[in-house]
C-alpha cells in the first residue's frame, strides 16, 4: 500500500514555479529519500506532505486520503515532523517542549510524560529532562527535535536534514536511531545533502532538480546505471 | 476549526507565561500605577475636579482599560511576531493536528487573557486607592475581555502587515498613542471642538472607558447601551480580519 502518492504536483510562488509536475508513491515501510541541490523543491514537496503548503495543481494523498478541511487534523495526527530549523521553544526545559507539544495531539499529561521519558531514553537526553533547551549543544537540540517528533507514535516520519550541522559522532547515533525506526516498519522520508546518509538509510531515492524529480530507483540501480557512487550521480545529473 | 485545538494554542502561550510572568509582570503592571500617581496624584494637585470627582478618581476607571489594550497589544505585536517570524512556534504548531485558523484563534484568545489579567490587576489597585465605588465593578471583567479581543484582533492585524518587527513602532506612535490620549481617560472630550469629539467617537477606547467609569461610579444609564453597541460592532469587524491577513502573510 501507498504512504505517499504525489501526481502531478506543481507550486507557483507567484510566477516562480517551484514545483514543475512531480509524480511519485512512496510505499509503506519504506525509507524514501529526496536529494537535490538547494532550491531543487524538496522542502516545498515536504511542506505539501505534512499539508502546510497547498499544490496549485495536481494531487497529493497520504494513506489514501486526501488534503480537505476534516481530513488535515486526521492525516497530521498520525505524521512525525522533524524539521530543519530549530523551532524548540526556547523558555521551556527539556520535558516541557515535549509535553507542551504532545498537547497539540490531545495526549495527556501522565502519557505524554511516560512517552517523553521513553523517547528522552532513546536519544540518551534523559540526564537533561529539566535543563533549558537554550543551553543544550546544537546537538542535543537536534536530538530533541527528533525525540519530539516522534511524540505521537506517527506511521510517517519526516526527516527535514535530520543531521546538518552535526559531529560525526552525533549523526551516527541519528542515524542509528533511524535504523531502529526503519526496523519498526515506520514509513520515512528523509531530505539530505549528505549522500553517505541516503546510501545508507534510503530504499528509494528521488533525485530532484530545478522542481522536478529526475529520477526514482534505489541507491545501488542509480550506481550501476548511472556509474560510480551515489555523489557522482549527483553531481552528473543536477545542475543546482 | 476546532476550539479544543484553538485551546492547546492558548495552553502553550499560558505554559510560557507561567514561567516568565515576573518579568513581564513590571512591564505592564508598573506604567499603569506611574501614569495613577504621576498624572492622578502630582497633576491631580492642579485640577481641583472634573465632573464631580477628583482627578485620580476620573482617571482610573479609564487605565484599567488602557493597560488592557497595552497587554493585549503588547502580546499581539511583538509576542505573536517572535512566535510567527524569530522562534518558528507557529511552523512548529502547524506540523501537528492544529490548523491555522485554530492557531490564529488561540492567539487571539490568548491576547484577550492578558488583557484580563492586567485589566483586573488595576482593578485591585484602584480598589487599593479607594476609587471603586460599587460592586458592579465586577461587571466590568467581561467589558475587559471584549476590549483584549478588539486590541488583539487589531495587533494581529498589525502583525500580518508589518514588513519587519520595527515597523511596529508606526502602530504604537500614530495609532495606539492617539486612541490612548483622545479616549477620555485623561480630559473629558466634550469640552473639545466639534470635529475632535466626533473624530473621537471613531475610537473604541473611548467607549470602553465610558463604560468602565459608569461600572466604577454606578452611573448606569440607557446611554451605556450606545457604547456597548459601538465596541460590539468593532468586534464583530476587527476579529474576523487577522484570520484571513495572517493567513495571507504565512501560508503558501
Amino acid at each position: 500500500m501507498a504512504a505517499v502518492q504525489g501526481k502531478n504536483l506543481v507550486k507557483y510562488y507567484k510566477k516562480f514555479k517551484a514545483l514543475n509536475s512531480v509524480t511519485f508513491e512512496i510505499k509503506e515501510g519504506e525509507c524514501f529519500g529526496f536529494l537535490g541541490p538547494n532550491g531543487a523543491g524538496k522542502t516545498t514537496l515536504m511542506g505539501m506532505i505534512y499539508g502546510f503548503i497547498t499544490p496549485s495543481e495536481g494531487e497529493i494523498e497520504i494513506f489514501n486520503q486526501k488534503f480537505n478541511k476534516h481530513s488535515l487534523s486526521e492525516i497530521k495526527k498520525r505524521i512525525g515532523v522533524i524539521p530543519q530549523d530549530n523551532n524548540l521553544d526556547p523558555d521551556l526545559n527539556v520535558l516541557e517542549n515535549l509535553i507542551v507539544y504532545a498537547r497539540y495531539f490531545d495526549i495527556n499529561k501522565k502519557k505524554a510524560t511516560q512517552k517523553a521519558i521513553e523517547l528522552l531514553e532513546f536519544v540518551k537526553l534523559d540526564d537533561w529532562i529539566s535543563i533549558n533547551v537554550r543551553k543544550l549543544s546544537g546537538g542535543m537540540q537536534r536530538k530533541l527535535i527528533f525525540a519530539r517528533g516522534l511524540i505521537n507514535s506517527p506511521d510517517l516520519i519526516m526527516l527535514d536534514e535530520p543531521t546538518t550541522g552535526l559531529d560525526p559522532r552525533s549523526r551516527r547515533q541519528i542515524w542509528e536511531k533511524i535504523e531502529v525506526l526503519k526496523h519498526s516498519g515506520k514509513t520515512l522520508i528523509l531530505t539530505t545533502h549528505y549522500m553517505e546518509e541516503a546510501e545508507k538509510l534510503c530504499d528509494r531515492i528521488a533525485m530532484m532538480d530545478k522542481g522536478k524529480i529526475l529520477v526514482i530507483d534505489t541507491p545501488e540501480n542509480l550506481s550501476i546505471k548511472f556509474g560510480g557512487n551515489l555523489e557522482h550521480v549527483y553531481l552528473n545529473m543536477t545542475e543546482g | 476549526m476546532n476550539l479544543k485545538r484553538a485551546i492547546r494554542v492558548w495552553q502553550r502561550n499560558a505554559t510560557v507565561y507561567k514561567k516568565l510572568y515576573r518579568s513581564s509582570l513590571t512591564l505592564n503592571f508598573f506604567e499603569p500605577m506611574f501614569y495613577l500617581l504621576a498624572l492622578g496624584y502630582g497633576l491631580g494637585g492642579f485640577i481641583r475636579e472634573i465632573n464631580g470627582m477628583s482627578y485620580i478618581d476620573f482617571i482610573a476607571p479609564g487605565i484599567v482599560m488602557s493597560s488592557g489594550m497595552f497587554a493585549a497589544c503588547y502580546e499581539c505585536t511583538y509576542g505573536t511576531y517572535v512566535r510567527m517570524f524569530y522562534q518558528k512556534t507557529f511552523d512548529a504548531i502547524l506540523a501537528t493536528p492544529i490548523n491555522f485558523n485554530e492557531l490564529v484563534l488561540g492567539e487571539l484568545l490568548w491576547g484577550a487573557t492578558k488583557s484580563l489579567i492586567y485589566g483586573t490587576i488595576i482593578v485591585f489597585v484602584i480598589s487599593f486607592f479607594g476609587v471603586v465605588q460599587s460592586f458592579y465593578i465586577a461587571f466590568i471583567l467581561p467589558i475587559i475581555a471584549i476590549c483584549g479581543l478588539i486590541f488583539a484582533s487589531l495587533s494581529l492585524i498589525a502583525t500580518a502587515i508589518v514588513p519587519g518587527i520595527d515597523s511596529f513602532n508606526y502602530f504604537y506612535t500614530l495609532i495606539l498613542t492617539p486612541l490612548f490620549l483622545f479616549s477620555g481617560i485623561f480630559f473629558p472630550l466634550d469640552g473639545m471642538p466639534e470635529i475632535v469629539v466626533k473624530i473621537s467617537n471613531i475610537n473604541p477606547l473611548l467607549h470602553l472607558v465610558n463604560i468602565s467609569r459608569a461600572f466604577c461610579y454606578e452611573q448606569v444609564s440607557h446611554i451605556l447601551i450606545y457604547d456597548l453597541a459601538i465596541i460590539l460592532l468593532y468586534g464583530i469587524i476587527f476579529v474576523p480580519l487577522p484570520f484571513i491577513l495572517l493567513k495571507k502573510r504565512y501560508v503558501l
